[in-house]
């Protein structure tokens, strides 16, 4: 039977189990959105803006570990997904975006809403396709779906112009796909896991530093097992977070920029660096000479353009995490009395980095007076179950989430790290709660990247979709002024947000619910409130205006250099 | 250090794109590039040569390697593998009365076809390894070179087996 493009579109979608889409009408996707209207199994739900849409469709990814599909029209709903696909692409999300087009013979004129998408996102997609021919289409997207989740996962664009949508052929969805220039390793070679063994036997202070690969690769089983086995100090990139519980003993949080001073210590003074999905990144090596200066590093990842990017590699392992600590599980095995010889010899590395977590723990100076950002964190996390997905905007409290939300399963916390988009968290609690209506889903966002999409409390109100939106008000572009009282001589320039906004009336005017409060004293009971309130819920605290994050590692700084309290 | 880098890729429109934006979006200059399809048409075949910090450029070819559309990346000068190299130009050089001789002397000894002729130019087509083509653009400034055009060198590995 023949199907126009925008059925095959349906279909192939339909074929890849997508349930959930986020997109945008407009003239070149106009017929796309009527023969969306009569498929039953793909629920589609309406941002308010693009930005939001692809957002949304990266939270359900991060939260599902599935495939997010956006869809946005030609020209400016196509521009305007560019920072979603940006910051998903720096993140490694498996994500697809579907834009209309200007026809095909228009293309290059300057048509009405014409933007070369293609040209716009080559730099921030894993690839892009500008579909040409209606026959092309199934095997495209079966494609770009398989591009987008295999190997180091990432964003794909396929740009439909709308005379391909009309345009009509027999559908046939391809079985598999064989591109001949992309072909993802995923195991991880069998002499240099070996060789890897050797090494941490014989370490004396191993520490092990985990990166989003391990979430990506749904590895934090045998992570844990892994760490376990070997004995050694586990610490963690921002994205790394949720796959190793905090709380686990051998835990030492998160390191870089803004992690623990056990964390950026350990690795300061280990002699074996295990680095498992992680790209190291410079907020998490400051400077580059003096990270991990006595260490031999081992580097585990399935991209080779991570590895040797940044830093010196002694040994390093392509292949997919899950596959090499399977591997490396499996060698340790058949030599137990090593591995209980190298556990032994590491007591000493273990005493010395768990009495730096005593003398130097992750502290705050409470107050009874003003609330602390710090103690909110705490007292949300005392107040959510385990399986609560926390996403972030970016700024002071996002770093406050990282250092005090005891995290302990993966996909539970979901945040631009890479890009460090603002106005990300709010529409990726949105995506995430339209993947598990059933549990808690929680926006934890400043006052100032709230305001970057704010308009989806309409899109939470439409689809019943009850995220809880905590604002830690301090009425500052506070991560910019926190920078700008230490390194610019108190200088606020332009980070003042004036003109207060009243957060409460703002939610009952999108039908939300709204709780305010500057006592410290009343955290407690609002949360608890806000939580017991169904549909969408503001809560904003107004917290300790020039609460800084602490510790810190100035730029330029190596990670042993913190700043411990300002 | 300069590197002499064959790609082969899917031969696909926007590939060359992808490719050069690799370089450009790195801030690295492409010193030539040359590409056109190989024997199976689905192919194209691109020399590459540039240069920068070795380090810098191993990034490059594994980042070239990333790509979709990118089927296999020989870098000669990187993997030190033996390989020939000839790049063919046109010069277009100023013949006069008084020059005339040494032009086609030169062209002789450089096995130089003459092209095209006018009273005041000759038009020389030489084809020969980078050192070559060097020295002949040398030995021609002298004289009065109107304007040349060269593809750029092309590369390909010495031996008995082919790419794949
Ligand atoms: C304000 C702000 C402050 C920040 N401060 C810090 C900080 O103090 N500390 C910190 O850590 N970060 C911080 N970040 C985040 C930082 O910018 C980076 O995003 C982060 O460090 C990168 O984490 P990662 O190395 O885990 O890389 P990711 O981006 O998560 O990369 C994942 C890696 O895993 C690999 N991979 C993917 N799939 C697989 C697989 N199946 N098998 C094997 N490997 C795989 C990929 O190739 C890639 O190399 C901050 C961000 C912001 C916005
Ligand atoms: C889209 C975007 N613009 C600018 C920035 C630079 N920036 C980083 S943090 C920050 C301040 C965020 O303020 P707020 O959301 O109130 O969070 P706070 O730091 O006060 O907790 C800014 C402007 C950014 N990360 N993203
Ligand atoms: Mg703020």
């Amino acid at each position: 039977m023949k199907m126009t493009g925008s059925q095959i579109l349906l279909a192939c979608l339909e074929q890849e189990g997508i349930d959930t889409v986020f997109g945008y009408p407009g003239g070149t996707v106009i017929n796309i959105y009527d023969d969306l209207m009569k498929s039953d199994k793909i629920r589609h739900i309406l941002p308010r803006h693009e930005q939001a849409g692809v957002h949304a469709a990266d939270g359900y990814a991060r939260a599902t570990g599935k495939v997010g599909v956006a869809i946005a029209t030609s020209g400016p709903g196509a521009t305007n997904t560019v920072t979603g696909i940006a910051t998903a692409y720096m993140d490694s999300i498996p994500m697809v975006v579907i834009c209309g087009q200007v026809p095909t013979a228009l293309i290059g004129n300057d048509a009405f809403q014409e933007a070369d998408m293609i040209g716009i996102t080559r730099p921030i997609t894993k690839h892009n396709y500008l579909v040409r021919d209606v026959k092309d289409l199934a095997r495209i997207l079966k494609q770009a779906f398989y591009i987008a989740r295999t190997g180091r996962p990432g964003p794909v664009l396929v740009d439909l112009p709308k005379d391909v949508q009309t345009a009509s052929t027999i559908f046939e969805y391809p079985d598999s796909v064989d591109l001949r220039g992309y072909k993802p390793n995923y195991s991880g070679n069998a002499r240099q896991v070996a060789k890897a063994i050797k090494m941490i036997l014989a370490a004396k202070k191993p520490v092990i530093y985990v990166g989003g690969g391990a979430t990506l690769s749904n590895a934090d089983k045998e992570l844990i097992t892994f760490a376990e086995t070997i004995q050694a100090p586990l610490t963690t990139t921002l994205m790394g977070m949720a796959s190793f519980p905090k709380r686990h003993p051998l835990s030492l949080g998160m390191l870089g920029m803004h992690g623990t001073y056990y964390a950026n210590m350990a690795v300061t003074s280990a002699d074996l660096l295990i680095a498992i999905g992680a790209r190291f990144d410079d907020r998490v090596t400051g400077k580059i000479s003096t990270f991990a200066p006595d260490a031999k590093i081992i580097h585990i990842d399935i991209d080779p353009t991570s590895i040797k990017k940044n830093v010196r590699v002694d040994l390093p392992i392509v292949g997919d995490l899950k596959d090499v600590l399977l591997k490396m599980l499996k060698q340790l095995k058949e030599v137990p009395d090593e591995v209980e010889t190298m556990v032994v010899q590491t007591t000493a590395w273990r005493a010395e980095v768990d009495a730096m977590k005593l003398s130097h723990p992750m502290t705050y100076t409470p107050s009874k007076s003003v609330i602390k950002p710090q103690f909110v964190i705490e007292k949300l996390r005392e107040l959510t179950d385990d399986d609560v997905i926390v996403t972030t905007e970016v700024g002071q409290h996002q770093m406050w989430t990282a250092q005090f939300f005891d995290f302990t399963q993966p996909r539970t916390f979901l945040t631009s790290g890479g890009l460090g988009t603002m106005g990300y968290g709010l529409p990726a609690a949105l995506g995430a709660q339209a993947a598990f209506p059933d549990r808690q889903v929680i926006d934890i966002s400043g006052d100032g990247s709230f305001q970057m999409n704010s308009q989806e409390l309409a899109t939470l109100v439409q689809n019943r979709l009850p995220v809880k939106i905590v604002i830690l008000n301090n009425n500052f572009l506070g991560m910019v002024r926190q920078w700008q009282q230490l390194f610019f001589d108190k200088r606020y320039s332009q980070t003042c947000l004036e003109s207060p906004i009243d957060f409460v009336k703002l939610a009952d005017a999108y039908g939300a619910t709204g709780f305010t409060t500057s006592k410290p004293e009343e955290v407690e009971m609002i949360i608890k409130k806000a939580f017991a309130t169904p549909g969408p819920v503001i809560i904003e605290f107004k917290i300790s205006r020039e609460e800084n994050v602490m510790p810190m590692v100035p730029a330029g700084a190596g990670i042993n250099e913190m700043v411990l309290a300002s | 250090m300069k590197h002499t880098i064959t790609v082969l890729v899917e031969n696909e429109f926007g590939v060359l794109s992808r490719v050069s934006g690799l370089f450009s979006g790195r801030g690295f200059n492409i010193e030539s590039l040359s590409v056109a399809p190989t024997l199976d048409e689905s192919i194209s075949r691109m020399t590459i040569v540039t240069s920068g910090d070795d380090r810098i450029l191993e990034q490059v070819t594994k980042q070239l390697n990333k790509l979709i559309d990118t089927i296999k990346v020989i870098d000669f000068t990187g993997e030190g593998e033996p390989y020939v190299e000839r790049e063919l130009i046109l010069i277009k050089v100023t013949a006069e009365e008084g020059t005339r001789a040494e032009v086609m002397r030169i062209a002789d000894i450089f096995r130089a076809n003459v092209i095209d002729v006018t009273p005041r130019s000759y038009t020389l087509e030489i084809m020969g390894s980078p050192d070559k083509i060097a020295a002949v653009i040398e030995l021609l400034k002298p004289i009065g070179i109107k304007e040349l055009v060269r593809t750029g060198p092309l590369a390909l590995g010495r031996g008995a087996k082919g790419w794949r």
